[in-house]
């Protein structure tokens, strides 16, 4: 290949990380409908995280958590309504029309549904080939036509796939069309919401090595938005766990998994199967009971409360922040030095169970609600 | 087959005008259609070279008679050639279709594309406007608009040509507000592409296939409505023939038994706003890509 297709901002690897995008109280509220209606759909709620040059950034909650419009408001596919967005040190909130077009050569996006999400009325040589023109990049007949063979050859598809039309494709193969022209632009972040969910099962581990692959070579920085723990299990370096339009447990992988510190966290690891029928009895399940409260009037103190199996009478009255936790934190001590590394921030969770005691307090009723709980 | 290959090697090196074009003619009924469109535009540039009598020779001796070897289409009540009358009727029918229908698509459409887009309250003023217009009754609104004008044939068109832009405005918001919100249309400009840009490239072509209908049905509707303006004396004077004129002239004719003053006219109509019915449709299908592999593979077949 005599040009890597993500190599315009210098060589993977040297600045890994370092910030690459940083969200600070983030807030995306929608008119609730009516002309009259002066209530507003609280959809992102004051969300924080700062994602590393080169990690893969996993953001997991149930539909209609937030997770996809935080994607979409961090790229101003959907305009927050406050809050603070730096993406490797610009301000997006702040950029002009012109300067916001120009930017998004290099944040892009990922969709889930690779049917919706490819114009019917293009040859696939056209769709990939959008962003070099908007961005006159690689013009001339036959530099274009080089760069889109390239493009496509990258993620997989023959070069003569340019001449045909997104119908002719399987959902996998648009998938990987969506992937080409995310990358024409040769960007460091890609937002990818949900990239496989609309895929068969067979498809899903492709499309995976495909983005695992292309973020080793290219130096790609992920936010990768899913709606279970399952899906990011294994690409994501780091995990926030969402619900109601706030992040409410953020952790490294491994610690996540090991040792989940929000109840919403473990009830979520709790639904994820285990493919061994002995150890897939025995585990313990965290039922979920009820349905997630409208985001057009959460409930007060902690948003979770409605569902936890852990709640007490605190819960009602105060509303718990994302803090540290883990070994070391439970007399409420210095927060860790963090330095430039957003790695390096630690375990978090909002969950009041976590605060100044740090030590769950488990209530006898609702034990024994979980224990009388179907089991599976 | 594996997922990351090609059914098969493609040998399309055609550009997608040709394909667009090799689709509409593989259609039968859209192909015939574009013959008799073609048939008829000869007609009309060379109306003078074919009709066999002028269309004021009038022979009052040979008043209201049926077709025969001299006359194929008869004479009417001033003993003119009804078939001369036809042929240079289509001059002005086809002409005051063509350019009302393409005055109304061309404001309608671009309406239509910046209402539905757009939203809010540029949404609201453009539409309440064409609210407006609709609101009048179409016949009396263009007489109003020529009354202003002055009455006379550029005139008649540019009136039919405001008096049809709402209903193709209507037409385009209707679907580009449902266009807008495809996730395509947010992939584009997740890539920064302008407004301008997601509308010409993508929206307009997605909106396509409503306008092709509505504007064959127009062109049927601005003929007649001619039809009308003309017999109201604000449209084509005579001794001009125009087919919606000689239509109505011929209606008093009628329970005298002169059907074939009436039938031609109304067969020349008939055929126009058929023939523009098969090519739209057929060009509606050609140019989706989904339709277009159907018709190919249909070929392929045959």
């Amino acid at each position: 290949m005599s040009s890597s297709p993500a190599g315009g901002s210098g060589a993977p690897g040297e600045r890994v990380g370092e910030p690459l995008v940083e969200v600070e109280d983030l807030e995306v509220h929608f008119p609730a409908g009516g002309r009259r209606d002066r209530r507003v759909v609280r959809a992102v709620d004051g969300v924080s995280f700062t994602l590393a040059r080169g990690e893969t950034f996993g953001l997991v909650g149930e539909s209609g958590c937030g997770k996809s419009t935080t994607g979409l408001a961090l790229l101003r596919l959907v305009e927050p309504t406050a809050g603070r967005v730096h993406f490797d040190g610009t301000d997006v909130r702040g950029l002009s029309r012109r300067d916001l077009r120009a930017w998004r050569r290099r944040a892009g996006m990922i969709f889930q549904d690779p049917y919706a999400s490819l114009d019917p009325r293009l040859p696939v040589g056209e769709i990939v080939g959008e962003a070099l023109d908007i961005h006159d990049l690689h013009q001339g007949k036959q530099a274009r036509r080089a760069r889109i063979a390239e493009l496509l050859e990258r993620v997989g598809l023959a070069a003569a796939a340019a001449d045909r039309y997104p119908h002719e494709f399987s959902g996998g193969q648009r998938q990987r069309v969506g992937i080409a022209r995310a990358l024409a632009g040769e960007p460091d972040f890609l937002v990818c919401d949900e990239p496989i969910a609309a895929l068969d099962v067979s498809i899903q581990a492709q499309v995976m090595n495909l983005l695992a692959e292309l973020q080793r070579d290219l130096g790609l920085t992920y936010l990768f938005i899913a709606h279970d723990l399952a899906a990011v299990q294994h690409v994501s370096d780091r995990i926030a766990v969402m619900y109601l339009g706030r992040i409410v447990e953020l952790a490294d992988r491994a610690t996540l998994y090991r040792s989940p510190q929000h109840p919403y966290t473990r009830a979520l690891l709790s639904a994820i199967p285990v493919p061994d029928p002995v150890r897939e009895r025995q585990r313990e399940r965290v039922p979920l009971v009820g349905d997630v409260p409208t985001p057009l009037d959460p409930p007060s103190g902690c948003r979770f409360r409605t569902r936890c199996p852990e709640v007490f009478e605190a819960c009602g009255r105060v509303d718990p922040v994302l803090q540290p936790v883990g070994p070391g934190r439970e007399g409420g001590g210095a927060l860790p030095d963090v330095g430039s590394d957003p790695r390096a921030q630690g375990h978090l969770a909002a969950c009041l169970l976590h605060g100044e005691t740090g030590r769950p307090v488990e209530r006898s009723d609702h034990r024994d609600a979980r224990e009388a709980a179907p089991a599976g | 087959m594996s997922d990351t290959t090609l059914q098969q090697p493609s040998t399309r090196s055609r550009s997608r005008g040709a394909e667009t074009w090799s689709a509409l003619l593989s259609n039968k009924l859209a192909a015939a259609g574009l013959v008799v469109l073609v048939l008829l535009v000869l007609a009309a540039v060379f109306a003078d070279v074919i009709a066999p009598y002028g269309y004021t020779d009038s022979d009052l001796t040979r008043r209201l008679q049926p077709p025969s070897a001299s006359y194929w289409f008869g004479t009417d009540e001033l003993g003119r050639d009804v078939l001369s009358r036809v042929i240079h009727g289509a001059r002005v029918s086809l002409q005051v279709g063509a350019v009302a229908v393409g005055i109304s698509l061309v404001l309608g459409t671009t309406i239509g594309l910046v209402a539905g887009y757009r939203g809010g309250w540029i949404d609201a003023v453009l539409m309440r406007a064409m609210d407006i217009l609709f609101s009048f009754p179409v016949v009396l609104l263009a007489i109003a608009i020529v009354a202003v004008l002055s009455p006379s044939l550029v005139n008649t068109m540019i009136a039919i040509g405001i008096v049809f832009t709402p209903i193709f405005a209507r037409v385009v918001r209707g679907s580009v507000l449902s266009v807008r919100e495809e996730v395509y249309v947010r992939a584009a400009r997740s890539l920064g592409a302008s407004d301008l840009r997601i509308l010409g490239r993508h929206v307009l072509p997605n909106v396509a296939a409503p306008i092709i209908v509505q504007t064959s049905l127009s062109l049927a509707f601005a003929i007649l409505t001619e039809a009308a303006l003309s017999y109201l004396g604000i449209g084509v004077q005579p001794p001009r023939p125009a087919w919606g004129l000689m239509l109505l002239d011929a209606q008093g004719f009628i329970p005298t038994g002169a059907w074939w003053m009436s039938i031609f006219p109304g067969l020349a109509i008939f055929l126009t706003v058929m023939a523009l019915n098969l090519v739209g449709d057929g060009l509606r299908d050609a140019l989706d890509p989904r339709q277009r592999s159907v018709i190919q593979a249909r070929g392929a077949e045959a």
